[in-house]
């Protein structure tokens, strides 16, 4: 595929990133949403044969006017590797303005390998991007706004999800196969399988736009059974403290913190959370955060928007009245 | 098998973070200094993979004087040795310069298993173990909750957004891990004497063929234009359950 086939402007790689139903992410149409400011997006689908046809149609509404589908069985296969094998090869041949990855776990390593491999630098949690090709970054769990420019080689923006509310840009596509060729140190990284956690049905820790968490003041099978109905009134992903975590009360992968997700939705309610520092490096880039206490002087107080003061076995189903009732 | 740990001084995770308003690094004096709390989850697999296999375990720091202070830890810890890259070019460098000096550094001590915590506390990347896979051209498996060696076969489970993957690969290797199963070791006072005589190695950028022209702000590989303080969180409030969801409906939350 000779670059001088590629006509037009100049062109931005978003990688997309799929949900298990197949549809791009939301924090893959976002990307392209920003993207648009630095030039035409092209969609790149990287999954298993089938892959990009499922997908099309939404990144096409979302403003990609070519989606470049790499489709083999072997992408899933190891970590990281194969997806920055194509994409290496895809900034080599296209020589695009800059790459967008939506800032997943995997996605934001993939950055960083692509950044190496092409001589590029890259940026991590970015949540704006200017024509200039500035980006901004929250850095320290939110509370720096940071302004930066890469300054060597092609761009790899990795964009932090939830991050502005993706605006539809209706265009013609095309699909397009690319070649996946994996190095053999690609492959290295075995995935041997992967297994869902108990939280399907409710949307991603790190995509949902409402997290419920629980911390140590949620202790009975019925408090819990409360939280997650107060989740589902609310469309919400359940993340949880390490001290919920450690007493069994939601598995590792609800973890939210310094040593878990980090997560940043409209709307975080803390049901028996004190707001202890290492997990509130996780939830600083919450906009709006709610808490739920019994005890008046829990720090969580000082770092919320709303707080009530009483006990989960109570507030909780309280709540999710009220705002099954303030529906209708 | 030869474990090498990187070990980061990051200020306190508990205390406030900020940025140098001269030049836009990370105020690395401005908190108490500690050792990456999951560099010390690191640190404590690879102790206990020596316990059950036998092997040594270095552990690495790339940082200014102070961050020795990181590798005594380590040391007092159980560590075999310390090694130390110190260098003034170092200031500033971004993640990716980073990597290549840690790259250099690992290659001169050589290695059969890298292991770093799957982010630090302050720079809170979480690319590291990535990185270095690339630069040393060897797997990476990152984000690691569970880890085993057997024989020349490291296996891992990563924690993912919605569940976990098992993931498997050959060493040498570069892993990452989150909060293990196991606590990590507390230092002791044995330990803290016995550290005093296990040697430390420094070495400067010379030391290990990197240009100190190609490494550090002037040389980085992207540049902060501006740094702000965050938008500021106005003081909560407090009410009973019916005046949260009216809150949360002037918001249009629910
Ligand atoms: C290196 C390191 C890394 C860490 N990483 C993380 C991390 O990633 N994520 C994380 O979350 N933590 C992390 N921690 C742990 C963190 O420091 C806190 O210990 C933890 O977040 C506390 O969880 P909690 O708020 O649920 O528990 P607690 O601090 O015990 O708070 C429980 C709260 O529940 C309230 N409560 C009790 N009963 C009720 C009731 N019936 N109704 C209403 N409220 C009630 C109490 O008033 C209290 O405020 C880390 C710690 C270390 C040292």
């Amino acid at each position: 595929m000779p670059s001088s086939e590629v006509a037009g402007p100049a062109e931005v790689l978003v990688l997309a990133e799929l949900t298990a139903s197949g549809e791009p992410t939301r924090a893959t149409l976002e990307a392209l949403t920003a993207a648009r400011v630095l030039g035409a997006p092209v969609a790149v689908v990287l999954g298993a044969p089938g892959a990009a046809a499922g997908a099309a149609a939404e990144l096409a509404r979302f403003g990609a006017g070519r989606v470049l589908a790499g489709e083999s069985a072997e992408l899933d296969a190891a970590l990281v590797g194969p997806r920055v094998d194509v994409l290496a090869r895809l900034v080599a041949d296209r020589a695009p303005v800059a790459v967008v990855v939506p800032a997943s776990a995997e996605g934001r390593e993939v950055a960083a390998r692509l950044a190496v491999r092409t001589g590029s630098g890259f940026l991590t949690d970015v949540v704006g991007l200017a024509a200039d090709g500035t980006a901004t970054q929250l850095a320290f769990g939110g509370t720096t706004v940071v302004r930066a420019q890469v300054t060597t080689g092609t761009p790899v923006h990795a964009w932090r999800p939830s991050s502005l509310t993706p605006v539809p840009a209706p265009v013609a596509t095309v699909v397009e196969q690319v070649p996946v060729e994996l190095s053999a140190t690609a492959r290295e990284a075995r995935v041997v399988r992967r297994v869902a956690g108990p939280v399907a049905g409710r949307p991603a820790l790190t995509e949902a736009s409402v997290v419920v968490a629980v911390g140590r003041g949620v202790t009975t099978a019925a408090e819990l059974a409360a939280v997650e109905e107060l989740a589902d009134a609310l469309g919400a992903a359940i993340g949880a403290t390490r001290a919920a975590v450690d007493a069994g009360v939601c598995p590792p992968s609800c973890l939210v913190g310094q040593s878990g997700a980090r997560v940043s939705p409209r709307l975080y309610v803390a049901v028996g959370i004190s707001g202890a520092a290492q997990h509130w490096s996780g939830v600083r880039a919450a906009q709006t955060v709610v808490a739920v206490n019994s005890d008046p002087d829990a720090p969580v107080f000082a770092l919320a928007d709303f707080g009530v003061v009483g006990d989960v076995a109570t507030v909780v189903p309280a709540l999710t009245a009220q705002i099954t009732a303030a529906r209708g | 098998m030869h474990s090498v740990v990187l070990v980061k001084q990051v200020p306190d995770p508990a205390g406030e973070r900020e940025l140098d308003r001269r030049d836009a690094t990370v105020a690395r004096d401005a908190a108490d200094a500690v050792v990456g709390p999951l560099d010390l989850h690191a640190l404590e697999a690879a102790l206990t993979l020596r316990e059950r296999a036998g092997g040594t375990v270095t552990a690495l720091t790339v940082g200014p004087p102070r961050a020795a202070g990181a590798l005594r830890h380590a040391l007092a810890t159980g560590a075999d040795r310390a090694v130390h890259v110190v260098d003034p070019a170092l200031h500033g460098a971004c993640a990716p310069q980073t990597s290549a000096v840690l790259a250099a550094a690992l290659r001169r001590v050589g290695f059969d298993l890298v292991l770093c915590g799957a982010a630090s506390s302050d720079g809170r990347l979480g690319v590291m173990a990535a990185l270095l896979g690339e630069r040393l051209g060897v797997p990476h498996l990152s984000g690691l909750r569970a880890l085993a060696v057997s024989g020349t076969t490291v296996t891992g489970e990563r924690q993912t957004e919605d569940g976990w993957w098992e993931l498997a690969a050959e060493l040498p290797a570069v892993v990452s891990t989150h909060a293990l199963p196991d606590p990590p070791r507390r230092r002791t006072v044995a330990g803290i004497r016995a550290a005093q005589h296990r040697p430390v190695t420094t070495l400067t950028l010379t030391d290990l063929g990197i240009d100190p022209a190609t490494v550090g702000l002037a040389a980085a590989t992207s540049r902060v234009v501006t740094a702000d303080a965050g938008p500021a969180r106005t003081p909560g409030r407090t009410g009973d359950p019916a005046e949260l969801v009216r809150f949360l409906a002037d918001r249009a939350l629910v």
